[in-house]
C-alpha cells in the first residue's frame, strides 16, 4: 500500500523537461536526444541478446539439428551427416523403450508432484501459526534441500538396499516382508519417487509458506469472527488466495521433476532393464550410457522432454488469464 | 552526464560484440590447425590425454610421461580425464580438430574412434606392435588394421574368502566346472555366509562381468538367445533365486560388489586384475573362472590402448610414436602395470613381473585366454550387442522375463538396431 503512495521516480520532471525546450531551433537536439537514447536502449540490451543467442538459441538450434540428421560417429566427426527429416523421432516413437519410459516419466511427475504439493502445502499451514520452535523445526525441513542430490541419493540408495539396508531391517523388526527396493521392476520406480518426494518438500514448503505470509491476517480474523472452523478458512481462504502462489509452484515442481536425472541414475542406472527408466535417463542412454554414443536418437528424446514442458508452460500461461480475466 | 553513458553503453555493446567474435572465431577454427601447436619433428610441445585422474604430476606416471616426451625433444601436456568422459571428450575434439597428440583410451572405444575417422592406423604412425600378444592386441585390430598398442591388460578371475571356504568344507581346487561351484555356494549358505558377488548391473560392467559365463558356456556375440546364452544366464538367476548371490548385485557396481565381499561375509567375487592388491591385504586368495564344463572360461579383457589420433600436421605422427615406443618399453610399461595393477601385454614383461611377483601367475594365465569385447570382427557391433544382452540380464536378474525369453527379446533388439 505504501508504495503506491509515494510519488513514482522523476517521471513528472522528465516530462516537464522534455515539454519546455520544444520550440525552434532546440527541436533538432530533442531529435538527437531521442536518437542517443535509442543507441543506449541498444547497447543496454546487446549483451543480453547476446548471452540469449550464444547460451539458449544456439545450443537449441544444434540441439534440434542434431535430431533431424542421422549422426553416427563418423559422421559426428567429419560433420556431413545427412539429413533425415523425422525418422530420428519415429524410430524413438517405435523403440520398445519409448512408452515404458513415457509412462514411468509420467507417473514419476505426477506422483512426485502430488506429494510435494500436499505435503509442503500441509507443512506451510501448520508453520505459518508460528509455535515456539517453529522456526527450528522449519529450518529441519530444509536439510534435504541443502544435501548435494549425489550425496542424498546414495543415502537413499543405501538406505533401500535389499540385504543390508535400514529399511528393510526395520520391515523385518516389525514382522514385515522385505521388499527389493531398487532390484524389482515392480519397487524400483517407487523406491526412486520416495526419495524424489522427500528431496522436493523443501521447496514446496518455502514457496507456500511465503505465499501464506503475503495473506493479509485480517482476512483471517474476520473469517474466525464470523465463525469459520479451521477446515472452512482453508479451503475458502488460504487455498483460493494461495492460487497463483500454488499455480507456479506446480509449474516449476513440473519442470524440475520432468528432467529429474542424478536421483535415479545414481539408486537405479534407470534398471533393473527399463523398470525406472525415465525420458531423461534414456536420454543419457543412449548418448552417454553406451560405447557407441547415439547422439540423434538421444536429441530427438530431448526434444520430446522440452516439447512436453512448453506444453504445459502454456498451459500454466492460460490458467494464469483466466485468473486474471476473474 | 548523456555523453557519458552513451559511452559506457557503446563500450558494453562492443564489448559483446567483441565477445561473439572471439566465441564465433573459436567455432569456427574447427578443421583449421590442430591445437598442438606444435612444430613439426623436434621441439613444441604435444598433448597426452589418459583416463587416470587419479595421478597428479607428482606421480610416477606423470613423470614417466614428461620424462618420455624430454627425451623425444619435446614437452608433453598431460590430461587425466574421467573414463567415461574421456570417449565423447575425444570426439568432440575430433569433431573440432583439436584432438590430442597422443591418447590412452579404455580398449572398447578404439573401435568406436576408428570407424569416427578419428585415429590413424600403425602403418600410418609407424608404431611398431611386434611383440604384443595377439588377444590382447585383438581390440585395437579393425578390418586387419592397427589402431594402438595396449599399455596392459587386466581381466576378471574369482577372488574366494580362504577362512570361509575352509570354514564351509569347501576344497577350492575342486571347482572346475559350473557344477562344482554352485555346489560349493550351497555349502557356503549352509554355512551361514553369502555365496557369490558379482556386478550384474544396467551398464557396461554388467555385460563385461556376465562375458566369462557367456563365452564359458560357448555362446557367441552374434547369437544371443543360444541355448549357451540361456544357460549362462540360467546359472546366474538360478543363483539369485537359491540365495547364492545377493539381490543387490542386480544394482551392484564392481565396485560395489567387491565392498560387499570385502565385508568378510561372501565367500566368492568375480572381481579385476586391478583388485589384487586389495585382496591380498584380506587375504583372499584367486583362481580362474570355469567354464560350464571344465577348463577355464574365457574373460574379457580390460585396459587402456595407447592410440594417435589424426592430426592435420602430419609430421608430428614420427615423434607421438617415438615418445608411445618409450611409454611401452619393457621397463617402463613393467612399472606402470605393477602400479596400475595390469598384467604387461608382452611376454617379456609378463617374465618380469612374475619374477619379481610369482603370485601373478594366475593372472597371467587368466590373461592368456581371455578375448577382446570388439574382437572377431565386431568392432562398432558390440557396444550396440552389448546394451541389449546388459538388458536381458537386468530382465532375468530381477524376474521381469525368463532368461530366454529376455534373450529373445535382446537379440531381436539387437538384430534391429544393428540393421538400422
Amino acid at each position: 500500500m505504501r508504495s503506491a503512495v509515494r510519488p513514482r521516480g522523476g517521471q513528472p520532471r522528465d516530462e516537464a523537461a522534455a515539454a519546455a525546450p520544444s520550440r525552434g531551433p532546440r527541436r533538432s537536439r530533442r531529435e538527437r536526444v531521442i536518437r542517443s537514447t535509442q543507441w543506449t536502449a541498444w547497447g543496454f540490451l546487446a549483451p543480453v541478446v547476446a548471452y540469449l543467442g550464444l547460451f539458449y538459441a544456439y545450443p537449441l538450434y544444434r540441439n534440434i539439428d542434431l535430431s533431424i540428421r542421422s549422426y553416427t560417429v563418423t559422421s559426428f566427426v567429419s560433420g556431413n551427416a545427412p539429413f533425415a527429416g523425422f525418422a530420428n523421432y519415429r524410430a524413438i516413437f517405435a523403440n520398445p523403450t519409448f512408452a515404458p519410459a513415457l509412462l514411468n516419466t509420467a507417473v514419476f511427475v505426477f506422483v512426485s508432484i502430488a506429494f510435494q504439493f500436499a505435503i509442503g502445502l500441509g507443512l506451510a499451514v501448520f508453520f505459518h501459526r508460528n509455535f515456539r520452535l517453529s522456526g527450528l523445526l522449519r529450518a529441519l525441513f530444509l536439510v534435504p534441500w541443502l544435501l548435494p542430490l549425489l550425496v542424498s541419493a546414495s543415502t537413499w540408495s543405501w538406505m533401500l538396499n535389499s540385504d543390508s539396508g535400514v529399511v528393510n531391517a526395520f520391515l523385518q523388526a516389525v514382522g514385515l516382508s522385505p521388499i527389493d527396493w531398487l532390484t524389482s521392476p515392480t519397487w524400483s520406480l517407487g523406491a526412486v519417487l520416495i526419495a524424489n518426494i522427500w528431496i522436493g518438500i523443501p521447496f514446496n514448503l518455502v514457496i507456500m509458506y511465503s505465499g501464506l505470509q503475503g495473506i493479509p491476517p485480517d482476512v483471517f480474523e474476520a473469517a474466525s469472527i464470523d465463525g469459520a472452523s479451521g477446515w472452512q478458512r482453508f479451503w475458502r481462504i488460504t487455498f483460493p488466495l494461495l492460487r497463483p502462489v500454488s499455480a507456479i509452484t506446480l509449474l516449476l515442481g513440473f519442470v524440475y521433476t520432468l528432467k529429474v536425472f542424478d536421483i535415479i541414475w545414481i539408486m537405479t542406472r534407470g534398471g533393473p532393464a527399463t523398470s525406472s527408466t525415465t525420458l531423461a535417463i534414456w536420454s543419457y542412454q543412449l548418448s552417454f550410457g553406451s560405447l557407441l554414443p547415439d547422439f540423434s536418437s538421444a536429441a530427438a528424446v530431448g526434444n520430446v522432454l522440452i516439447v512436453i514442458a512448453v506444453v504445459f508452460a502454456l498451459v500454466y500461461v492460460r490458467a494464469r488469464h483466466r485468473l486474471e480475466a476473474l | 552526464m548523456h555523453a557519458f553513458r552513451k559511452a559506457r553503453a557503446v563500450c558494453a555493446a562492443l564489448l559483446t560484440v567483441g565477445t561473439v567474435a572471439a566465441a564465433a572465431a573459436g567455432c569456427s577454427s574447427s578443421g583449421g590447425s590442430a591445437a598442438s601447436s606444435s612444430s613439426s619433428g623436434g621441439g613444441g610441445t604435444y598433448t597426452f590425454w589418459d583416463p587416470y585422474p587419479q595421478y597428479n604430476n607428482t606421480s610416477d606416471w606423470a613423470k614417466l610421461v614428461e620424462s618420455c616426451g624430454t627425451q623425444a625433444g619435446v614437452t608433453i601436456k598431460r590430461t587425466g580425464f574421467d573414463t567415461t568422459a574421456l570417449t565423447t571428450q575425444a570426439l568432440l575434439a575430433a569433431q573440432q580438430g583439436k584432438a590430442p597428440n597422443i591418447l590412452l583410451v579404455d580398449n572398447p572405444v578404439v573401435s568406436t574412434l576408428a570407424k569416427a575417422g578419428a585415429l590413424t592406423t600403425t602403418a600410418t604412425n609407424g608404431l611398431a606392435t611386434g611383440s604384443v600378444a595377439t588377444n590382447i592386441l585383438g581390440a585395437g585390430v579393425i578390418n586387419g588394421s592397427t589402431y594402438g598398442v595396449p599399455i596392459g591388460a587386466n581381466t576378471l578371475a574369482l577372488y574366494y574368502n580362504p577362512k570361509i571356504l575352509s570354514a564351509a568344507g569347501v576344497n577350492p581346487s575342486s571347482i572346475t566346472n559350473w557344477a562344482s561351484l554352485t555346489a560349493a555356494l550351497a555349502k557356503v549358505k549352509a554355512a551361514g555366509k553369502t555365496g557369490i558377488t558379482f556386478s550384474g548391473i544396467n551398464t557396461e560392467e554388467g555385460s563385461f562381468q556376465f562375458l566369462p559365463w557367456f563365452w564359458g558356456a560357448g555362446a557367441s556375440l552374434t547369437n544371443l538367445d543360444s541355448a549357451q546364452a540361456v544357460a549362462a544366464l540360467t546359472l546366474w538367476t538360478t543363483w539369485l533365486k537359491d540365495g547364492y548371490a545377493p539381490n543387490s548385485v542386480i544394482g551392484d557396481t564392481q565396485t560395489t560388489a567387491w565392498q560387499e565381499f570385502q565385508t568378510g561375509d561372501v565367500a566368492f567375487a568375480e572381481n579385476g586384475t586391478w583388485q589384487k592388491a586389495a585382496a591380498a591385504a584380506m587375504g583372499a586368495k584367486v583362481i580362474q573362472i570355469p567354464g560350464e564344463n571344465g577348463g577355464e572360461a574365457p574373460v574379457p579383457t580390460g585396459g587402456e590402448f595407447f592410440t594417435i589420433p589424426v592430426q592435420s600436421d602430419t609430421a608430428t605422427y614420427a615423434t607421438s610414436a617415438k615418445i608411445v615406443s618409450c611409454l611401452s618399453a619393457t621397463a617402463n610399461i613393467v612399472k606402470t602395470d605393477n602400479t596400475l595393477n595390469y598384467i604387461a601385454p608382452t611376454k617379456a614383461g609378463q617374465q618380469a613381473q612374475l619374477t619379481a611377483d610369482p603370485s601373478l601367475s594366475s593372472w597371467v594365465s587368466a590373461v592368456a585366454v581371455a578375448q577382446a569385447r570388439t574382437g572377431n570382427n565386431l568392432g562398432t557391433k558390440y557396444p550396440v550387442i552389448s546394451q541389449q544382452m546388459w538388458t536381458a540380464v537386468q530382465k532375468a536378474e530381477s524376474g521381469a522375463a525368463t532368461p530366454a525369453a529376455a534373450l529373445a527379446a535382446a537379440q531381436s533388439a539387437a538384430t534391429a538396431a544393428l540393421a538400422k
